[in-house]
């Protein structure tokens, strides 16, 4: 009986209904609606109004007071303020002293770290430790290293008999500070990466060099250094882009001391937003800067998808 | 170019021995093809005498002069590797002029140079391409233009073909021989193909756990194997091996349900029957025919159970007791196709110490 169940059954689940292209597409749509909405709610939506407030002069201290439209007089304003300017130079000189520091460190560290030898996974784990911390911890602990009376950096320098120098009291030395700060916690972002992109170089390809008679140094800058430099690009990117909106780190640091020298653009937007309630203004600034990173991400993105055309 | 010696050469790797008590004298300008199967040590020896692996023990000498502490790079090597080791992210034409470049040589001399192996490679399409544009068997060729550009003294090829298909493989093979011959160059090619090696070396480093089996002329090492290893392991099909049996006053091949010889009639050698150790028959497949069933008087009735041919070769198989054997000869029309009648030519016969695998003649009958 079973038998003539199935043989009768059969033709029918063999032959598929006819669908419509657009359930296809109902599919798809159903199966991304989720993410598409926590972007849209969490994404679009602030970026649009904040595009929306930079246009008018209002604080979000006082909503019930109505917002007045001032086109593009936030921008007007900011871009007539040498204060501002003042901020990107300092967030140049940041950006540009880190990112170098940290690059040049954490290829060398890397290149070191790429042979497997005893104790590599020991020493690994332990450079990767200031990476987890919190940019806050990080500001703190720095700012005690380098307090000018009782701070350890002071006391080292003179026992080997330098001057005390109030690191976090100028503007050129709390520079040096904070990057060193922030070089400690993240090159080992870069000495991971690093040390990855060499490991994926084949061994053959070393071998081939050696063959081929090139010195180490000559293979490190005509093999493994273009080979690696998509990777290396990458962590150059997110480097850049980081660094260039550091706020916490600066707040924990030095506070944006001393007078506002220290301050970077986007500890400029929080101070302004948050301390003083401009939020018409601080949305104007924090556009610029999205426009900026974004133009800075796009440059480099380009730049990466043609070297990646050639592998 | 150079004469290469290795004297007592001796590889571990902790406890593994990958290379034991090698001695081997490379003439100036020899073709010469280590051939085993995989792990016996051939690309090892390679790569010592590349520098890339250090020698335990031994000596590697190129013109007499001891080369161990050298590294690669001091050697006067170029290398061609069996896997892509060309620079991904360097032009055909950089590739190319890499080893110069890399040793400082003057930028019209490298222009010279890469003119002359674009010529012989016929590379002019390819040069301001990246390798990741290139089939692999233009690949393996751009390697061995790098690899010839600076007229190393040795020329060492750790399986080149191997990563390339079929048909290009048979042209490039031709090709390496002929670039050989041409430009003189001491070459030591390493390989688990018999036909790579047979056609293209000059001599022959049989290799296997380790240890050199037998260093031969290709002809010497198909018709004079020094044992059932080498005898099997060139030659295709694979060389059969058949037990020899003493059988009454003769022999018989095969241990159950064998095939009894009469020596005079079917070409065993009368030392043969005098032998008092256990002996095994190898007789490679190409001396053996199948026969028309009317002609009695040549043939060995046996079971022949499966014929098939490719082109104008026939291949078949049939059993001798619980043996498996091979035979193939030329289809021809006259033969017909009637199986079941297997002939054995008598001037292929080859026998082996059934223990040791050791090859016996007449002279060196134990």
């Amino acid at each position: 009986m079973a038998d003539h169940i199935t043989v009768n059954s059969a033709p029918a689940a063999a032959v598929p209904a006819p669908r419509k292209r657009s359930s296809g597409r109902l599919m798809i749509l159903s199966f991304l609606s989720p993410t598409l909405l926590i972007l849209i709610f969490m994404v679009a939506y602030p970026i649009f109004s904040l595009v929306y407030y930079s246009f008018f002069n209002f604080s979000a201290l006082r909503p019930a007071v109505a917002m007045k439209p001032v086109g593009l007089g936030n921008y007007a304003f900011l871009l007539s303020d040498p204060d501002l300017w003042q901020r990107f130079v300092f967030t140049g000189k940041f950006v540009a002293l880190c990112v170098t520091l940290q690059m040049l460190i954490g290829i060398f560290v890397g290149y070191r770290l790429q042979k497997n030898f005893r104790g590599r996974d020991v020493i690994f784990t332990a450079l990767m430790m200031p990476m987890m911390l919190s940019p806050v911890v990080v500001g703190f602990l720095w700012r005690y290293m380098f307090n000018s009376e009782w701070g350890v950096i002071n006391y080292l320098a003179t026992t080997i008999g330098l001057e005390k120098i109030d690191w976090l009291g100028q503007t050129n030395a709390a520079l040096f500070a904070a990057a060193a700060a922030d070089t400690w916690m993240w090159t080992p972002f870069i000495i991971l990466l690093a040390t990855a992109a060499f490991r994926g170089i084949p061994d053959t390809i070393y071998e081939a060099a050696e063959v081929d008679g090139a010195s180490p140094a000559y293979t490190f800058f005509t093999i493994t250094l273009p080979m690696s430099a998509p990777v290396l690009f990458i962590a150059l990117i997110l480097r850049l882009i980081d660094s260039f909106k550091q706020y916490d780190l600066f707040f924990a640091l030095t506070g944006g001391g001393p007078g506002s020298s220290t301050e970077t653009v986007s500890f400029a937007v929080a101070k302004t937003a948050f301390s003083y309630f401009y939020t018409g203004e601080a949305s104007a600034l924090a556009v610029v800067l999205l426009v900026i990173i974004i133009g800075l991400s796009m440059i480099l993105v380009r730049h990466l998808n043609k070297m990646g055309e050639r592998f | 170019m150079a004469e290469i010696r290795l004297e007592n050469l001796n590889i571990e790797f902790g406890a593994f021995k990958a290379v034991q008590d090698v001695n081997l004298t490379v003439k100036n300008g020899e073709f010469v093809v280590y051939l085993g199967p995989s792990g016996c040590g051939k690309t090892t020896t390679l790569r010592s005498i590349a520098g890339l692996v250090n020698a335990t023990s031994g000596d590697i000498r190129f013109d007499g002069r001891r080369v161990n502490e050298l590294s690669a790079s001091e050697r006067n090597i170029a290398m061609v590797f069996q896997f892509v080791s060309l620079y991904p992210h360097l032009k055909i034409r950089q590739n190319i002029a890499f080893p110069l470049k890399a040793r400082g040589v003057a930028k019209a001399e490298i222009a010279r140079k890469l003119d002359w192996v674009t010529e012989i490679f016929k590379l002019g399409d390819d040069l301001d391409r990246y390798p990741g544009a290139l089939p692999p068997g233009a690949r393996q060729k751009v390697a061995l233009a790098r690899a010839v550009i600076r007229d190393p003294a040795v020329l060492l090829l750790d399986e080149p073909l191997s990563a390339i298909d079929e048909q290009f493989r048979e042209e490039m093979r031709w090709e390496l021989g002929h670039l050989q011959r041409q430009l003189g160059v001491t070459t030591i090619y390493v390989t688990h193909d018999q036909r790579e090696a047979m056609s293209l070396a000059d001599r022959i480093v049989l290799m296997s756990d380790g240890r050199i089996v037998q260093v031969a002329e290709p002809d010497a090492m198909f018709f004079e194997p020094v044992s059932v290893f080498a005898g099997q392991f060139i030659g295709s099909p694979s060389m059969n091996l058949i037990d020899l049996v003493p059988n009454g006053d003769g022999l018989a091949l095969g241990k159950e349900g064998g095939v009894r010889l009469t020596p005079e009639k079917d070409g065993v050698p009368p030392w043969v029957l005098k032998s008092r150790r256990p002996l095994k028959m190898g007789i490679r497949p190409l001396n053996i025919h199948l026969v028309e069933p009317q002609r009695q008087a040549d043939g060995i009735d046996l079971p022949v159970d499966d014929v098939y041919s490719v082109g104008r070769e026939r291949f078949f198989t049939f059993r001798i007791g619980d043996a498996l054997c091979q035979g193939v000869d030329k289809r021809d029309a006259k033969a017909g196709g009637t199986a079941g009648r297997v002939r054995f030519l008598p001037q292929g016969f080859l026998f082996f110490d059934a223990d040791t695998g050791r090859r016996v003649t007449g002279e060196t009958m134990p």
